[in-house]
């Protein structure tokens, strides 16, 4: 018997996605990927899986789904999710952000996504049987390109599971700081920042920018004040990187986020630093934030001590027996890794 | 290609990707650079490079700040440039296609203003465009999209004031000295003066992408019934441009 999760409720824009397609942006393929790959990180780590498995990404609104496997361990994690279970004979119970559980044949789980954050998670120990495109599962639903069908998930799909039933062991939580929506992202410039004046530079760095909203995976679309470019907004098309901040020809700048587009044919004032470009997927529209300035040094050493961060996770894991933790867990995590240090919030967490 | 040939730049794009920027127009010799590049790093197999993308003038490189960094990666592209521009092999030669188009007016909206915006008639507009080579610059901004040119000086035209929200797949479009063709239906600016059955990008084939950098492209005008039968054996699977042959 096939194992699945079956879509009852699909939610506003769900999507399979994992750490995205890489190798075929010279093909003009989009990378794609989880828009808070912090938050899927945790999903998939909470569950035993590696951090860049494919995991359903919620956004704005929960889904809900009915368990059509003899059991599945599951977590959900980002903009403040909360699972609500109620089992086939009409119990109910519910589960932390970030923390296992088990749940059988018959079940209904459904994700609530109150936030603060728009992007929530949810992981299956042992990933979904389905098959990648072009080496990944992310979808990518503009061009009908992985996932399920290639597009958003709609009622009554099947999301057949790589295993017929949950692995042995038991339930864990990972108690790590929240994924909130950031106050400030930090940027370097970027390679047509000679286009715009040094008083351009200055206002796109002292500005409060507002998420307007027709922000999408592709990318969040500012309001604040007009971002001129001197030497003009329109460049023979080149590369994008992850978290481009273009400006077209209105002043408004766009940051590029999952879905962007390989090339491109905007001037590009600045690049949001990978280490701060999850944390980008979690602001809703009308949110405010600003960018701040550093070197790619910084910005490098930012971005290796995040995937640090992460690689350590599976070492914090503490067993949630009767909600109790693993004291001699937590206490040998705490004096091998330093557990005091992972609950600090910082700028991408 | 007897021109100086400038040492390129290295541009900041982040902290997971460099910018080796040739020059900043669309031109066949700074293309050839990019490619060779590209095609110098593949062999090159430097630490930390996780892909690179060639563009119309400048190659994309991104790269895992965990393995390497702008400061290095930077160094060893210049280092690499400079030894492709040295070398005497010539990036691998690439492939010719020959795309049937329609210039039917129900097929290319955009194919009457661009005649009188050039004040020659239809027809010459078609002859200016059809049986003529163009080189794939890059293939960007959506799967399987290539940027071919140089269009004949005559038609070119800024792209439209106001893009079209949706253009439907196949269609072939002019602008800003190049010409494209649409791989899927999505929004356009460039002006629409035929469609092609032949399908850049399809998910059913080995290779989903058509074309490459390197490539060249003519398209071969065909009548609407030509184009009705071809895009019904586009849709079932049965058809699909095939390369001639090598580009010499």
């Amino acid at each position: 018997m096939t194992s699945a999760l079956r879509v009852v409720a699909p939610g506003l824009a769900a999507t399979l996605q994992d750490f995205g397609r890489t190798g075929y942006q010279r093909q003009g393929v989009p990378v794609s990927g989880a828009l808070d790959r912090v938050a899927l990180a945790a999903a998939n780590i909470v569950v035993g899986n590696p951090a860049g498995a494919a995991g359903v990404e919620m956004l704005y609104q929960g889904a809900a789904f009915d368990v059509l496997a003899d059991s599945a361990r599951i977590s959900v994690a980002g903009a403040g999710a909360k699972l609500a279970i109620e089992d086939g004979d009409g119990a109910s119970s519910s589960i932390a952000a970030c923390e296992s559980v088990t749940v059988r044949r018959g079940a209904r789980i459904k994700i609530t996504i109150p936030g603060p954050g728009i992007a929530a998670y949810l992981a299956v120990a042992g990933g979904f049987d389905v098959p990648p495109v072009m080496g990944s599962r992310s979808t990518y639903a503009r061009a009908g390109i992985g996932g399920i069908a290639g597009r958003i998930l709609e009622a009554g799909q099947l999301l057949t599971l790589a295993l017929p039933a949950a692995p042995p062991g038991t339930e864990r939580r990972l108690s790590i700081a929240s994924f909130a929506p950031p106050s400030v992202a930090r940027v370097v410039a970027g390679p047509q920042h000679d286009h715009f004046s040094r008083a351009a530079w200055e206002a796109f760095l002292a500005a409060t920018w507002r998420v307007l909203p027709m922000s999408d995976r592709m990318g969040l679309r500012l309001d604040g004040p007009t971002i001129a470019a001197e030497k003009g907004h329109d460049i023979v098309s080149d590369g994008i990187a992850p978290g481009a901040i273009q400006v077209p020809g209105d002043g408004r700048p766009i940051v590029l986020l999952a879905d962007r587009q390989t090339t491109g044919g905007y001037a590009k004032i600045a690049t949001v630093i990978s280490a701060d470009v999850p944390a980008l997927g979690r602001l809703a529209p009308g949110m405010a934030f600003r960018f701040a300035a550093v070197d790619i040094a910084d910005a490098e050493a930012a971005r290796r001590k995040l995937d640090a961060e992460i690689a350590r996770w599976p070492s914090l894991l503490v067993d949630v027996a009767g909600g109790t933790p693993d004291t001699a867990r937590l206490l040998a995590a705490n004096l091998i890794d330093g557990v005091v240090d992972a609950h600090e919030p910082s700028a991408h967490v | 290609m007897s021109d100086p040939d400038p040492r390129p730049r290295i541009l900041a794009s982040g902290d997971t990707a460099v910018v080796v920027e040739f020059g900043s127009t669309i031109d066949p010799v700074l293309s050839a650079r990019v490619l060779a590049l590209d095609a110098a790093l593949v062999r090159a197999g430097l630490p930390g490079v996780v892909e690179a993308v060639p563009t119309l003038r400048s190659l994309m490189v991104h790269y895992d700040p965990n393995v390497t960094s702008h400061a290095r990666l930077g160094g060893e592209l210049l280092q690499l440039a400079d030894e492709a521009a040295r070398e005497t092999n010539v990036p691998p030669p690439g492939r010719r296609f020959r795309l049937p188009a329609c210039y039917h007016p129900d097929l290319a909206p955009d194919l009457a203003d661009v005649a009188a915006a050039i004040g020659q008639t239809t027809d010459d507009v078609i002859a200016l465009h059809a049986r003529r080579p163009y080189r794939v610059y890059m293939i960007g901004f959506l799967p399987g999209h290539p940027y071919m040119g140089d269009t004949a000086p005559a038609l070119r035209l800024p792209r439209r004031k106001t893009p079209r929200t949706h253009v439907p797949a196949g269609g072939v479009a002019i602008a800003i000295g190049m010409t494209i063709v649409y791989p899927l239906e999505s929004p356009g600016g460039w002006h629409l003066i035929a469609r092609t059955p032949a399908r850049l990008f399809d998910l059913r084939r080995d290779n989903p992408i058509l074309l490459r950098p390197g490539d060249e492209v003519s398209f071969e005008p065909i009548e609407r019934g030509e184009f009705d039968r071809l895009a019904a054996a586009s849709a079932g699977g049965e058809w699909s441009p095939a390369a001639l042959e090598a580009v010499t």
